[in-house]
């Protein structure tokens, strides 16, 4: 060891700056600086990798970096971890604790937060499948036929994927594994993830690892999906699923009449906004789903933050929920949450901007 | 000592000389006055006290029910009285009776007591199976189906629980449960015939019938550490495998538990049988996806990394969500050499699904072969066009084939050839996208094929993407109905200049499958992404932990 110790928010600003500027080298060599001066891994990956992970996010949301530099970052902070773990790997007895699965929910592409899980654990002691983003459902029962773990922790950060989470939870369960989840996607108190079933809700990495360690009980008891959530009866979730392409053009249909600078657009703008309604109504289903007004509210409210940012005045999206109403008459549960979400919007941006509306 | 009709055994029953009404009712009546003492009985009652005709103290029940009956206080929740008078259950109804005294009427309900009884008993037992046989038959796992079957042997059956799988090689495994603790699992060499029946049972074969065997003659390895006392009593139980041994059930019993009654042994018979077939499912499951893993893992997509100074990045996604494997493929072949080139194809066949991967794991294979020759790529689509005709495939291929090296410069120079495939994009530095103007005729369906190779140089920093049509024909987007297309890639990738090629091929991936429909059905997908690294260091040097050197499991 030598010299002091450099701090958490030091060693951050300094990998943040390798990894912005897509240097590899130079960052690698910031952890394994820290590392000889006595920084231990796990401190590192969740002090100070996870704090640069959680700016480049935010970087992004704030329109400071392109989405290909947010790829090209956290490709690097990747690197930076595996460099981090394989620093010291062998000197420790691995999977004394057990085996677990670490996966990211089906359609999930931020895999980061999983990894970090992962690794985590893996210098806890317990012995990790990392299935990675993008796990097909199947594979992951497969996976736990054939491996037998004592827990799986599923990771989300996307509302929208929840209701596969559902499936995945649902299916873990059935099996006999506990399902420990964590992620934004759950809610920032894991409401969502109580809500569909799982044993357990971490908020980060040293949460999951709390839970493994103080043990999970084996699921017992067949449980089917639809026993969580009853409101799926009214069947309004699969009605706004199957009609979202029609929803989507037709709300852009009556958009362009009613907002006439949108005729001006390009066929890039016009897809950019149709991909903005395809998410609103995805989010809405997702609501739908899990039953909850707030999964929609977040998201309009964080949409409305990211256009902002892109200098785009977030009116449309009031008037596109207005129209999108009109269309979900026949619906009420959808049709509350679409008012709820045109008033959450009306509410939090200025009256300059809600005048607009036309 | 039973009076006969008329007569009085109790001078109380015959005041002022007259038997009451009662007196001949078939169902017993018993007369309580204000203390709840009992003041008179009927033939039938007397018949009923026969043993105890002096006491006058009613069951507690019905002496209870007379209190508060007497108090006015009746209890709201309870409907009527109810309980057993010497070895039959009665319900009790009051009326008045003379000097404040109360008549209780008491009607036989055993049967009916009996009934709902044996349908309780019944219903909690159906239950307890039910819940036991889904969570039996709910892994697929064979040490986890063990462990659950043992645990719940000791938990309904027996105080322990030793469950031996048949053997793999000279080892079996053995699964030992004591009730109330954590299930014990090892694998371990034993002598099969120290146990009678359990050679049988590992063996499937003759079928030998559940049964008891002397508890002293039982090796020690059989008992489960812990186990207190002796051994009382020992049930072997060979587990029915339909057709495959499934293994055998040791169950022991301490000497206050000995014995089991023929209900017990119903249940250890049925719960034997599911056992079994739980087992024997598992197995046949791990046997079965341990003979799929090695067929396939000649099919699974290479993991590819940095080769002679070039980063190469590739991402498959099959087409059905359960399979692994599919119709594209893509391998890249180091050079021997930093000086010689490196070989890189990715293609797709007709179809998808197991079928179409066993046709890329051919041409993967002749692909192989046809290394030497590897400079001359039409020579090599020659080849392999002559080699997918004269096989039983009727699928053809088309392919795109790279000869990649670095140069001095940094710089990396590539030879491209399409052979009936989406032609290579290259992605800049600066993000001008670029596409290779390489076609040719695809492979496997006609007697000749043309291609014309094209040569381009990748500067540091500079990306070039090999795809399948999986990507740009992902059908979806906000509409619902709208092909990716070649144009949309081409406009993200401008956006994409510079990145590292994994980044870049996940982002590439991302994209198609954010487009996809949700649920919708789509291709397969493969993308590959060479690139020159950027920071001009020759290969080798200061090659990052992890970049290239993960040691990673074995294409």
């Amino acid at each position: 060891m030598s010299g002091p110790r450099a701090s958490a928010g030091e060693l951050g600003e300094a990998l943040w700056e390798a990894v912005i500027d897509g240097d590899e080298y130079d960052a690698v060599d910031v952890v394994r600086g820290a590392l000889t001066d006595g920084w231990q891994e796990e401190d590192l990956l969740l002090d100070v990798v996870a704090a640069v992970q959680a700016r480049i996010g935010l970087e992004w949301a704030a329109d400071r970096i392109t989405v290909a530099q947010e790829h090209a970052a956290t490709a690097i902070n990747e690197r930076v971890i595996t460099a981090l773990v394989h620093h010291r790997s062998g000197t420790r007895p691995a999977g004394h604790r057990g085996r677990v699965t670490v996966s990211c929910v089906d359609g999930e592409w931020h895999a980061f937060p999983a990894r970090l899980v992962a690794e985590t654990l893996r210098l806890r002691g317990w012995q990790v499948d990392y299935l990675g983003a993008q796990t097909p459902t199947p594979h992951l029962v497969a996976h736990q036929h054939h491996t037998n773990s004592d827990a799986v922790l599923l990771s989300g950060s996307i509302p929208t994927h929840l209701p596969r989470a559902h499936t995945a939870i649902t299916a873990c369960r059935s099996v006999g594994v506990p399902v420990v989840a964590g992620g934004r996607a759950f809610g920032v108190d894991g409401r969502y993830a109580r809500a569909l079933g799982a044993d357990a809700w971490a908020p980060d990495a040293r949460g999951a690892a709390a839970v493994l360690e103080a043990g999970l009980a084996r699921p017992t008891g067949v449980r089917q999906a639809v026993d969580d959530l009853p409101h799926l009866a009214d069947q309004e979730y699969s009605m706004v699923v199957q009609a979202r392409g029609r929803l989507v053009k037709e709300t852009l249909a009556e958009l362009e009449r009613r907002f006439p600078p949108m005729r001006e657009y390009s066929d890039a703008q016009r897809e950019r906004t149709a991909e903005d309604l395809a998410h609103v109504v995805d989010f809405l289903a997702t609501a739908l789903y899990v039953d909850a007004v707030e999964v929609f509210t977040d998201f309009l409210g964080w949409t409305a933050d990211v256009l902002s940012a892109r200098n785009v005045p977030p009116h449309s999206l009031v008037t596109g929920l207005d129209i999108l109403a009109d269309h979900l008459r026949d619906f009420p549960r959808a049709l509350a949450m679409v008012r709820a979400g045109a008033a959450h919007l009306t509410g939090r941006t200025d009256p300059a901007v809600t005048d607009t509306v036309v | 000592m039973i009076s006969s009709p008329g007569s009085s055994a109790d001078p109380c029953d015959a005041r002022d000389g007259s038997v009451p009404a009662w007196d001949d009712a078939p169902c017993p009546v018993l007369v309580l006055d204000s203390r709840g003492r009992i003041a008179g009985r009927n033939r039938a009652a007397r018949r009923l006290t026969v043993s105890s005709p002096g006491s006058d103290v009613p069951p507690s029940w019905l002496a209870e029910a007379h209190r508060r009956h007497v108090a006015g206080t009746p209890d709201p929740t309870a409907g009527t009285p109810a309980g057993t008078f010497g070895s039959r259950s009665y319900e009790a109804q009051p009326s008045p009776s003379r000097d404040g005294h109360v008549a209780w009427w008491l009607f036989d309900r055993t049967d009916l007591a009996q009934a709902h009884e044996t349908v309780r008993e019944t219903r909690e037992r159906a239950d307890a199976a039910s819940r036991l046989f889904s969570t039996l038959l709910s892994s697929l796992n064979v040490p986890r189906c063990a462990e659950v079957a043992a645990r719940m042997a000791t938990d309904h059956l027996a105080e322990a629980a030793v469950l031996i799988t048949p053997p793999t090689g000279h080892r079996y495994a053995v699964t030992h449960a004591l009730r109330g603790r954590r299930v014990v699992q090892e694998t371990r060499q034993i002598d099969p015939l120290t146990v009678p029946g359990l050679d049988e049972a590992l063996r499937g074969f003759p079928p030998v019938p559940a049964r008891w065997i002397n508890p002293d003659a039982i090796p020690d390895w059989v008992i489960p550490e812990g186990f207190s006392g002796p051994v009382g009593s020992v049930l072997v139980t060979p587990l029915p495998g339909h057709g495959v041994p499934a293994g055998a059930l040791v169950l022991l019993r301490s000497d206050t538990e000995k014995g089991f009654s023929p209900e017990e042994e119903v249940f250890a018979r049925l719960f034997a049988s599911r056992a079994g077939t739980a087992l024997s499912a598992a197995r046949l499951y791990s046997e079965q996806t341990a003979i799929t893993a090695t067929l396939m893992r000649e099919l699974l997509p290479p993991p590819l990394s940095r080769v002679h100074g070039v980063d190469y990045a590739g991402r498959y996604r099959t087409a059905l969500d359960h399979e692994r494997v599919g119709g594209d493929f893509y391998d890249v072949h180091p050079g021997p050499d930093e000086s010689a080139e490196t070989f890189v194809a990715l293609g797709d066949v007709a179809g998808k699904g197991l079928d179409a991967a066993v046709l890329t794991g051919k041409i993967r294979n002749t692909l192989h072969a046809l290394l030497p020759l590897a400079s001359d790529h039409l020579r090599v689509l020659r080849m392999l066009n002559g080699a997918l005709l004269t096989s039983h495939h009727a699928r053809f291929a088309t392919l795109v084939l790279a000869s990649v090296k670095r140069q001095d410069d940094g710089a990396v120079r590539l030879r491209l050839t399409s052979a009936g495939h989406l032609p290579p994009l290259v992605v800049r530095a600066d993000g001008r996208v670029e596409e290779m103007p390489t076609q040719g005729t695809l492979v496997g369906a006609l007697p000749e094929v043309t291609a014309r190779t094209v040569e381009t140089v990748l500067a540091p920093g500079d990306t070039c993407l090999l795809y399948t049509d999986g990507i740009t024909e992902a059908r979806g987007g906000p509409l619902g109905d709208e092909l990716f297309g070649e144009e949309r890639l081409r406009q993200a990738l401008e956006g994409c200049g510079g990145m590292p090629g994994e980044a870049l091929v996940e982002h590439v991936q991302m994209l198609a499958a954010q487009w996809l429909e949700p649920g919708s059905r789509h291709d397969d997908m493969a993308v590959v992404a060479i690139t020159a690294p950027r920071g001009g260091t020759s290969a080798g040097d200061r090659a990052p932990a992890g970049a290239g050197g993960r040691a990673r499991r074995k294409a």
